[in-house]
């Protein structure tokens, strides 16, 4: 499509940003990479020699380090899972003509303006809570024992509540790539003689395929650090059931003032998620560039 | 087999009417083409026919069974659209194979039939190629392949060479009218290009605000329109029309006679005559528009590719008079 000339005008013009940006991401990343290979403790403040491998290696053997991992790929992956097929759901459903539609995709858009905070403490008090809350007060009026989400199923709370958080996002992006399908596809699908499902399958699906790749790439990016959710509802407890990488780092620098070990945490976290876009870009990548 | 019947079929969008009450027979075997200006409702009715639009009232037969309810699926028809509308995300093969994957079709059957659709159809060298890879007659071919591969009662088509360029158009028209000779199948052919009406039908259906004005062969409506609007509506270039006192003279209120049965002469014996005013040379035969006729604003002639006139000559016109067409108050055609 371009020709050499323009190509190279690109480039040029583009640096300054590419430049910025870079110094934007090299400068932390620099310094969070120094930190770690230092014994670097704000109760003993003053000296701060070198480590070696030290905090990797405690911060590693941490017991509650297995338990943050498994628990970050639960969440990324559970909300992932939810919020996809969730969004397709929804999308499907707000393509329809109908009545209202208007408010109804306002209502459904809202949950992603709320802050993270708010929308967790809104649940914590109102819904999830065994005395006071809604289902808590359902379960008993039904003549059952109310559940205590936060002791029973921590994680599953946790990931329900950011699901219902992004839910909007996924239903947004692929809402719009549903409205932008040709409709005599769909039309030509149907005089060949594809039932609602095989239309589905073989017409929408594939055409939906990018804003998925994109819905689960952004998503991932954003889910590998939830943090503020847990903050106000568990404190990443009982015990570490809800603790997280983000919230293990939390742990070690803020409230055991350890610098250096969360700073390995730190490396350790972008280790993590290159990992996972490593492989995400493997699994879906080629859809991006169909 | 495939004759499409349709009972007084109506169909309304909201307040709209957009087709009044229409009855229309098209036999097993025919070439119908469905012709007329923009908006006229070819498009709805072609729809109303593949079942993609409901029928607001009235009854569509295939084959005389009652098909007015039944899903585009039961009907056993095929259409390609004017889009084309492929399957992006599949190959050429798997866009064909689509409609025969989804009736169940055995795989070596399926198999068989492509093959026989893309030789006839030029489209072997491009089987596994996707649309997006295609120019835009090959994505036409794959799109009648995808329609052949069912073999379906009847193929309809919504404008479906207007995406072409003029050549290729041309190029598909034959083919799309030595495809017919063979399968021998019912064809609808919506198109608001008269040329293309002319050259494939075997019947053509005039439309104009969701009415039929005229049903027959080309030639029946070549040589005796209906009404004016046919008259005017059939033949390139268009019918000259003209109303007054040389209409009157005819014993007509609107008398009309196509550009090739005029000859022109000398302006002082002539019948007529005029002033030159844009010459069009097509090197076979030249189409003068001549004004100051006191016929009408533009008058227009064929005349053979060598005679030469000048913008602003005198030019006499003899018209072949039994070939004036004579139309009453009504526009109605005066026998
Ligand atoms: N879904 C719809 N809702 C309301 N009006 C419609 C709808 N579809 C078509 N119409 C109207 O019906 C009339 C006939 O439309 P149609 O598409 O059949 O025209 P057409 O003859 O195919 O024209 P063209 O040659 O431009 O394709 C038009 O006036 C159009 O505005
Ligand atoms: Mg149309």
């Amino acid at each position: 499509m371009s020709t050499k000339a323009s190509r190279s005008a690109a480039r040029l013009m583009i640096s300054p940003a590419v430049v910025l940006l870079l110094m934007w991401m090299i400068v932390p990343l620099v310094m969070t990479v120094y930190f770690s290979f230092l014994r670097y403790n704000l109760l003993s403040p003053g000296a701060t020699p070198w480590a070696g491998w030290e905090n990797y290696y405690w911060f590693i053997t941490d017991p509650s380090f297995n338990d943050a991992i498994w628990n970050t790929l639960a969440l990324v992956g559970g909300i992932l899972v939810i919020t996809v097929v969730g969004g397709i759901g929804f999308a499907l459903l707000l393509d329809r003509p109908m009545f209202g539609t208007g408010v109804i995709r306002i209502m459904v858009i809202a949950p992603f303006f709320v802050m993270p905070t708010v929308s967790a403490l809104v649940w914590k008090n109102m819904f999830f809570n065994p005395v006071n809350g809604i289902f808590g007060n359902i379960a008993t009026s039904l003549g059952l024992q109310p559940i205590d989400f936060f002791a029973e199923i921590p994680l599953l709370s946790i990931i329900f509540i950011v699901s219902w958080m992004w839910l909007p996002f996924a239903t947004l992006i692929l809402l719009t790539a549903l409205q932008s399908l040709d409709q005599e596809q769909l039309e030509a699908a149907e005089m060949d003689g594809a039932s609602w499902s095989s239309r589905f399958w073989y017409i929408m699906l594939p055409h939906l395929a990018r804003a998925i790749t994109v819905v689960i790439l952004i998503q991932t990016i954003f889910l590998l650090s939830v943090f503020a959710e847990i903050l106000v509802t568990t404190n990443g407890g009982p015990g570490t059931a809800t603790t997280n990488l983000t919230y293990l780092i939390y742990v070690s620098s803020l409230l055991q003032f350890d610098v250096g070990m969360g700073s390995a945490g730190g490396v350790f976290a972008i280790i993590l998620a290159n990992i996972v876009a490593i492989f995400l870009m493997r699994m879906i990548g080629k859809n991006l560039d169909a | 087999m495939g004759r499409i019947t349709l009972e007084k079929v109506t169909k309304s969008f909201g307040e709209v009417e957009v087709i009044p009450p229409l009855d229309l027979t098209i036999e097993d075997g025919e070439f119908a083409v469905f012709v007329g200006p923009s908006g006229c409702g070819k498009s709805t009715l072609l729809r109303l026919i593949a079942g993609l639009e409901d029928t607001t009232s009235g009854h569509i037969r295939i084959d005389g069974e009652d098909a007015t309810d039944l899903p585009p699926a039961k009907r056993g028809l095929a259409m390609v659209f004017q889009s084309y509308a492929l399957y992006p995300h599949m190959s050429v093969r798997k866009n064909i194979a689509f409609p025969m994957k989804m009736a169940k079709v055995p795989e070596d059957e399926q198999n068989r039939r492509i093959e026989q659709a893309a030789k006839a159809l030029n489209l072997t060298d491009y089987l596994d190629r996707r649309p997006g890879q295609l120019s835009g007659g090959q994505r036409q071919r794959v799109a009648i392949g995808r329609a052949i591969v069912r073999e379906p009662a009847a193929f309809l088509f919504d404008e479906p060479l207007s995406n072409l360029d003029a050549a290729l158009r041309v190029g598909m028209r034959l083919e799309i009218s030595e495809l017919h000779k063979r399968l021998a199948t019912t064809m609808i052919y919506v198109t608001h290009d008269q040329v293309e009406a002319m050259t494939m039908a075997d019947k053509i259906v005039v439309l104009r605000a969701g009415n039929i004005e005229q049903v027959g062969s080309p030639l029946e409506l070549y040589k005796t329109p209906r009404n004016t609007f046919v008259a005017g509506f059939i033949g390139s270039p268009k019918m000259n029309l003209f109303e007054g006192a040389e209409a009157d003279k005819l014993g007509a209120h609107t008398a009309g006679v196509r550009p090739e049965h005029i000859e022109v002469g000398d302006p002082a014996s002539a019948y007529w005559s005029g002033t030159v005013g844009v010459a069009e040379h097509l090197g076979s035969d030249t189409f003068f528009h001549i004004h100051e006729t006191g016929l009408a604003d533009t008058i227009t002639v064929r005349a053979p590719g060598d005679v030469d006139y000048k913008h602003g000559d005198r030019i006499g016109l003899n018209p072949r008079m039994d070939m004036i067409h004579k139309f009453d108050q009504q526009g109605l055609r005066i026998q």
